[in-house]
């Protein structure tokens, strides 16, 4: 029987300093919020993933439970684990063409001489006036 | 409740050195508990005394509640033992060492061992002595898990093996660990692959106890401070000092953090679990007994 593809690929970061069940949480969340994971998918049990990664069970399973008692994921007893909502943006639809956009200002910036950092301190910056501008709008 | 292994001012002493010395420990059912320390720390006096190989010098040892000296058949029957040089005979063929088991055991699961044994791909006709250094350390796994013990103690099982190895022997122990809800305590030197491997960790040095805690935790409450060095102080509400590293106007603080920090001069990093051991290890006088009281950096 030809197994089917897994619906998350699990990696882990033992430099980071973030405990690994953190990254198991941290990396479903991402894969929620950019749709990689939709409702009614099934994660991995715990056996494969411990077989994947060579991790310990309990790792996995306080994961699964950090999961579960957020309200993302559900385990129905001898079935397995199953995503119960999405994280995604509404938005995820407009994902692609402002990516094009950006994409787009990215090589305008490169074209100009500047270089990764200074496109990053760049658009951090303006990300912080844009949420200056917001926080005084509302006050 | 119960404990897997539960040790009272325990100590071991070798004429007049104490291999162990002073040692408080209680490790729930169900954890994966890493030993960590350098050689000579008392890691393998830790584990002896836990199987009853070894009858403590002071202090008590139970194991599931049992004295491994003095109810030997109760906690035998429930410890499996991997010793790091994997005694096996190596002129039997793997099919003749499970005959041995099977006879030499009350509770042997023989299809157990057979089913593993495929999983990993060992020939049951094969020598022993012709397998390869990780084979070998499979088939003394294997072997002990087939006496289907409570708990494993494992003394650097796989110190001698190529990285490949050392993460299939891994895979092996703890899917058994998904499979059966074994107790597993492994003592090891070598720290990089304790933080995917354990959840629960106990640090010993200089014959005695460190640190004993769970791996989240540690990854949660150890972070390494950097800031101004006048500022710097080896123990406040805030934080404990584990180590320290100066230069002439900042330091680099490793702490215990026992709340957030809100001192704006310092910038706040995680730390690896690495990193985290090796500063222990490197301050062996100091430790959970508590911290000398002293201002780091100003000279008086």
């Amino acid at each position: 029987m030809e197994a089917e593809k897994a619906t998350i690929e699990f990696y882990l970061d033992s430099r980071s300093g973030v405990a690994p069940y953190l990254q198991l949480v941290q990396q479903v969340k991402q894969a929620l919020r950019l749709g990689f994971l939709k409702p009614g998918d099934q994660l991995p049990t715990v056996r494969e993933v411990v077989a994947q990664l060579a991790i310990n069970p309990n790792t996995v399973f306080k994961a699964y439970r950090t999961l579960e008692l957020e309200g993302l994921v559900g385990s129905r007893p001898g079935l397995g684990t199953f995503v119960l909502r999405t994280l995604a943006d509404p938005a995820l639809e407009s994902h692609d063409a402002l990516r094009q956009r950006l994409m787009g200002w990215l090589q305008d910036a490169a074209a100009a001489g500047l270089q990764e950092e200074s496109i990053e301190a760049l658009f951090t910056n303006a990300l912080q006036q844009l949420k200056k501008r917001n926080e005084e709008e509302i006050a | 409740m119960i404990q897997a292994l539960e040790t009272e001012r325990l100590g071991k002493r070798y004429g007049r050195k104490w291999a162990l010395r002073n040692c408080a420990l209680r490790i729930p059912i169900g954890h994966v508990t890493g030993l960590v320390g350098p050689n000579g720390a008392g890691k393998t006096t830790l584990l002896h005394l836990a199987m009853g190989l070894l009858a403590p010098t002071s202090g008590t040892v139970k194991v599931f509640g049992y004295s491994p000296a003095k109810e030997a058949r109760q906690v035998l029957s429930k410890v499996g033992f991997v010793a790091q040089e994997h005694p096996l005979y190596k002129t039997f063929r793997v099919e003749e060492m499970l005959t041995a088991g099977r006879k030499l055991n009350a509770n042997w699961d023989q299809d157990l061992a057979l089913r593993r044994l495929k999983q990993v791909g060992i020939p049951l006709r094969q020598r022993v002595g012709k397998l390869s250094g990780g084979q070998q350390a499979q088939v003394a796994l294997i072997m002990t898990l087939a006496k289907r013990p409570e708990m494993l103690l494992l003394d650097e099982p796989v110190a001698s093996l190529d990285p490949l190895a050392r993460r299939e022997f891994q895979q092996t122990l703890l899917d058994a660990v998904t499979e059966d809800g074994l107790s597993v305590i492994v003592s090891s030197h070598i720290v990089a692959d304790l933080e995917r491997f354990c959840d629960h960790l106990v640090i010993l040095s200089a014959s005695q106890v460190q640190i004993t805690a769970d791996v989240d935790h540690l990854l949660q409450s150890h972070k390494l401070l950097v800031g101004p060095r006048d500022r710097a102080q080896t123990r406040t509400g805030t934080y404990t000092v584990v180590t320290s590293r100066e230069a002439e106007r900042h330091c680099m603080l490793l702490v215990q953090m026992h709340g957030p920090m809100i001192d704006p001069a310092w910038e706040v990093r995680d730390v690896s679990l690495e990193d985290i051991i090796l500063a222990y290890l490197s301050q062996p006088s100091r430790g959970m007994a508590g911290l000398e009281e002293k201002k780091l950096g100003v000279t008086q």
